[in-house]
């Protein structure tokens, strides 16, 4: 069976679906490839490599389209190109095409592709299972996307990302605030951090904490409660209040950073306008937004798809085609999940669909004159997002100055050290109403006495924690002076008096401590020694 | 010397030895300076004595010296015999000494209290004397338990009365209407005698029956928390006789005491208050659904483990209490001492609770004249692990114990671990396939780079040091 690599018509699309790596791969699974004459030139891969990797190259577009089973292909089929065809009208019927589809977006192809009784593939609807990872062009394309982002912002960010002290004088580090720490929020976040940028990141998806910080980040919290985790790992729409607080923590962080990244998406939603004209505004004069949502409308207000615009100093940078401005790893990443896709239906040398493949159900979009899209819903479990021991109060509040310390105190602890403070107030206040002169005197040493043992005793070694019991044991012995108190009998009478006995016991049985601790930590101390 | 300058030179004496005590234990946070904490020590408690002897209203010598020269005596005796295994019982024992003096110098001070006294400040006078006889006697019976435990005379496990935090706080209420019967009954005349010993005996049962009920793991978090019970009761004895010496002593120790509790749950990940409610190490504690690790374990025989260790190039020892009970810490000296000779890089990891008192595996390595500067805490030694070639786990289990990480049912969830699994090889020495103290499995004997060495932890280290010194 002869698989075809049709040339990308799509205006400004440099990317390929396979490169001479996945042809040689497709070839192994018994595979003819035919390659449309100039498919690679975009991403410097000629014709010859492509003839050396096996595939045979045809100048004709329709013979390639009509003589091939499986057709290969990044964007939807569409019309234009230099010969102004419908790319549908050139696909054979039963063929197989695996490209992107967005079917959500595009009903009159998918009804295009039923009537001409084609199965298609949609690569953006791989299900997100551990299965098909190999298969994920999104989170291959997204990662791409996210590393570039990062390098269009410096390229029009006018300083340094990273700081520096130089004889000239000190250069701050950039300030990135990446919003959505889905693939392409962490691959920015990597790409940023690696250019020496101090980052933080935001995501309402609790989960996505630790992969934040584990990419070198600052998370950014809101003390809301509300759990962002949609179906399959996506964000959902979240409420009100949720959405007031994080616009202020948005707002806030517009005046302190340089560049702001924003990659959030709902899925079949237009992008959620996070970055307001006001927030531009405030922002300082040089300063880069990155807008990965562009295509579907953007995150930022000001963002106008395609293109980079400079708004009162600020640039919006607004490329829908950032994946392809990196076409030759690109290409590489995207024919590699193409291929393994195709492998998928490929068994013993002919495509049989098994519609009860979760990875072939879920990404079929066309099959057999019939749209079957959307899928039946799939199980999918979501990732288990750790407690949250910090978010106890359900605060509307957003807390934008408390975020930038989010591994500092919680809430909670908070809450409980205001409970003690109180309590501790009112204690105080109940002493001193009822307690006469003599014992406020004595409870005032008692408390300072207590604030200096707590900051003594904290600076003690723990390998030194059993000489200081003993030792402790032994000043606590010092309870023998009260024994001693009571052995002076009244003046006038015997001193055998009762309290005196008392008292005379306690001296003993305190000075069995005295002794016994002071000589025991001795003997202890005397066996630690440094090594000769 | 005239009665005025001898309360001044008393009460200069009291501030000299406050402030002794204070450097003393400012002393032991560097073992350099340790020794000389000690001596502030005995120096403050020298003086503290000299100057309650030169008050003005003191006279009774004779007896003093009848009661300090015994006590003296005995207490040097039990410095000079005790094992340093057998440490936290000694601590716990001379917790109770103080614990029963301040029961003593309270009911004294009640029976022998004759000053003049507004009617507030008789009020506060005698609840003084009643916390610090209560506090005492707490003290008192808890540190007996606790020793008998400690010692073996009685079963380590916990004893849980059906309604024990009931019946705890029956006695609560009980001693509480105690309390306002001693008042009522000393209004004008010391005649509350009865009320008080009623009191002696509920709070005795009180202590005695909370300790009971804590047991295994937790037993150095109670011998902490007696330590600073017998401070706090120092602290009201103090109170009670108006002397402000005491009440900085207790103080200081109470505080002391409190922060070795916290740091011990802090090494647990368990709350102070969970601990002292006690029921740790029993039915509920344990009965959880943790998943039960299985898988195959490897072993490994003496000579095969002394070859590992003369080929690694650096070696952490993880020991555990398990080593002190087979007095295994001498013949563990040799090993180190020949793997050092060998240019091999020896350090010891010490968990914050092993052993059965704070820093007690530290005393104990010191005995077996290891240096102290190759004994490292969890957190230095825990980022080095990636790179160590082989650990050596000996007598220890639960404090490395990988589920504390991974698995959120065990009973040790998010406790601290020394993250052993990240070594190299891990050779674990292990009388048998035995759950540690907390009860619970081991995932890390069924780890593919763990390799397991049966026998007598004593035999064992003696083995290894033939084998290496051979």
């Amino acid at each position: 069976m002869r698989i075809a690599i049709p040339k990308e018509i799509h205006p400004g699309e440099k990317r390929v679906a396979a490169t001479p790596q996945t042809v040689l791969r497709l070839r192994k699974l018994g595979f003819e490839v035919a390659v449309q004459a100039g498919a690679g030139l975009n991403t410097d891969l000629t014709d010859s490599a492509y003839q050396e990797a096996g595939a045979t190259i045809v100048e004709d577009v329709k013979a390639l389209w009509s003589g091939s089973g499986v057709i290969l292909k990044v964007r939807p089929p569409e019309t234009g190109g230099t010969f102004g065809i419908d790319e549908t009208e050139l696909l054979s019927p039963n063929s197989l095409l695996i490209s992107f589809v967005w079917p959500a977006q595009n009903r009159p192809l998918l009804e295009k592709l039923a009537a001409r009784k084609v199965t298609a593939l949609a690569m953006d609807c791989v299900p997100r299972i551990t299965r098909a990872q190999k298969m994920d062009a999104l989170s291959a394309m997204a990662n791409i996307a996210g590393y570039r982002s990062v390098i269009e912002a410096a390229q029009h960010f006018p300083r340094f990302f990273t700081g520096q002290m130089t004889a000239a004088g000190k250069i701050d580090p950039a300030k990135v605030l990446v919003i959505g720490a889905g693939v392409a929020g962490l691959a920015a976040i990597g790409a940023a951090r690696a250019l020496g940028a101090i980052v933080r990141a935001f995501d309402p998806r609790a989960a996505t904490r630790d992969q934040v910080k584990s990419m070198g980040a600052e998370y950014l919290e809101l003390h809301v409660q509300e759990e962002a985790e949609g179906k399959g790992g996506y964000a959902k729409e979240m409420s009100d209040s949720f959405l007031k607080a994080e616009m202020a923590l948005f707002a806030a962080q517009a005046m302190e950073v340089d560049v702001i990244i924003t990659t959030a998406l709902i899925p079949g939603k237009p992008a959620p306008k996070l970055i307001t004209a006001g927030m531009v505004e405030s922002m300082k004069p040089g300063s880069v937004i990155v807008d990965l949502a562009a295509e579907q409308g953007g995150n930022c207000a000001m963002t106008r798809p395609g293109e980079v615009v400079t708004h009162k100093g600020v640039t919006i940078v607004g490329y829908t085609d950032l994946p392809s401005r990196v076409a030759s790893l690109s290409s590489q990443l995207y024919g590699a999940t193409v291929a393994a896709l195709l492998e998928e239906v490929w068994k013993d040398n002919a495509i049989t669909i098994d519609e009860n493949d979760p990875v072939v159900r879920g990404s079929m979009v066309t099959h057999d004159g019939k749209i079957t899209w959307p899928p039946p819903p799939l199980p999918i479990p979501t990732p288990v997002a750790p407690p949250e021991p910090g978010v106890a109060a359900n605060t509307t509040k957003a807390e934008p100055a408390a975020a930038h310390h989010a591994n500092g105190a919680s809430p909670a602890s908070a809450s409980t050290i205001w409970v003690w403070m109180i309590l501790a107030a009112l204690f105080c206040v109940g002493i001193a109403w009822i307690a006469p002169p003599s014992f406020l005197s004595h409870f005032t040493v008692f408390v300072l006495a207590c604030f200096v043992g707590w900051q003594v005793i904290w600076n003690v070694k723990p390998a030194l924690h059993t000489p200081l019991m003993s030792v402790t044991n032994a000043i606590s012995g010092i309870i023998l002076i009260g024994g001693m108190l009571q052995l002076s009998g009244p003046p006038s009478g015997s001193s055998f008096t009762a309290a005196a006995i008392l008292g005379a016991i306690a001296v003993l049985i305190a000075t069995i401590n005295v002794a016994g601790g002071f000589l025991v930590t001795q003997r202890m101390l005397a066996m630690f020694r440094r090594n000769a | 010397m005239n009665e005025a300058l001898r309360t001044s030179f008393s009460n200069i004496g009291y501030i000299a030895a406050s402030v002794l005590f204070i450097l003393s234990l400012a002393g032991l946070s560097k073992q350099e300076s340790a020794r000389r904490g000690n001596f502030m020590g005995i120096a403050g408690m020298l003086i503290a004595l000299l100057a309650t002897a030169m008050r003005p209203d003191f006279s009774g010598y004779g007896l003093l010296m009848a009661a300090l020269v015994p006590g003296a005596i005995i207490g040097g005796i039990l410095a000079r015999r005790v094992q340093m295994t057998s440490m936290p019982q000694l601590v716990a024992i001379l917790h109770s000494f103080v614990g029963a003096a301040a029961v003593l110098v309270g009911l004294a001070t009640y029976l022998g209290h004759t000053a003049e006294m507004t009617r507030a400040e008789h009020h506060i006078h005698l609840g003084e004397i009643f916390i610090g006889i209560c506090i005492g006697a707490v003290t008192f019976t808890g540190s007996v338990i606790a020793f008998a435990k400690l010692q073996g005379t009685m079963s380590g496990k916990p004893l849980i009365l059906p309604a024990r935090h009931l019946i705890n706080l029956m006695m609560l209420i009980a001693t509480v209407a105690l309390g306002v019967w001693f008042f009522r009954a000393s209004e004008t005349a010391p005649n509350g005698l009865w009320p008080l010993i009623f009191a002696i005996v509920i709070t005795g049962i009180l202590g005695a029956h909370s300790v009971m009920a804590i047991g295994g793991a937790d037993m150095p978090v109670v011998v902490s928390m007696l330590n600073s019970y017998s401070g706090w009761a120092a602290a009201a004895a103090g109170f009670m006789l108006g002397n402000d010496l005491l009440i900085i002593t207790g103080a200081l120790v109470g505080s002391s005491g409190l922060i070795l509790s916290l740091i011990m749950c802090r090494g647990m990940n368990r709350s102070l208050i969970s601990v002292i409610l006690g029921g740790f190490g029993t039915a509920e504690g344990t009965a959880s659904t943790a998943t039960a690790a299985q898988g195959e374990v490897r072993s490994i025989d003496v000579n095969g483990a002394a070859e590992q260790l003369k080929q690694a190039k650096s070696v952490v020892i993880v020991p555990g209490y398990g080593l002190a009970v087979a007095q295994a810490q001498h013949a563990l000296s040799d090993v180190v001492r020949s793997l050092q000779s060998r240019g091999v890089k020896v350090r010891f990891a010490i968990h914050p609770v092993a052993g059965r008192l704070p820093g007690h595996m530290n005393v104990l390595l010191a005995e077996a004249d290891i240096p102290y500067d190759i004994v490292l805490e969890m957190e230095e030694i825990n980022k080095d692990m990636p790179e160590t070639d082989l650990v050596l786990v000996i007598g220890a289990n639960d404090i490395v114990n990988p589920s504390a990480y991974e698995d959120p049912n065990s009973p040790i969830a998010g406790m601290p671990v020394i993250e052993v699994w990240k070594a190299g090889t891990v050779i674990v020495m292990k009388r048998g396939m035995a759950s540690g103290y907390a009860g619970i499995d081991n995932p890390l004997f069924f780890r593919p780079n763990t390799l397991l060495l049966f026998g007598d932890a004593k035999k064992t280290v003696e083995g290894l040091r033939n084998a290496l010194t051979a």
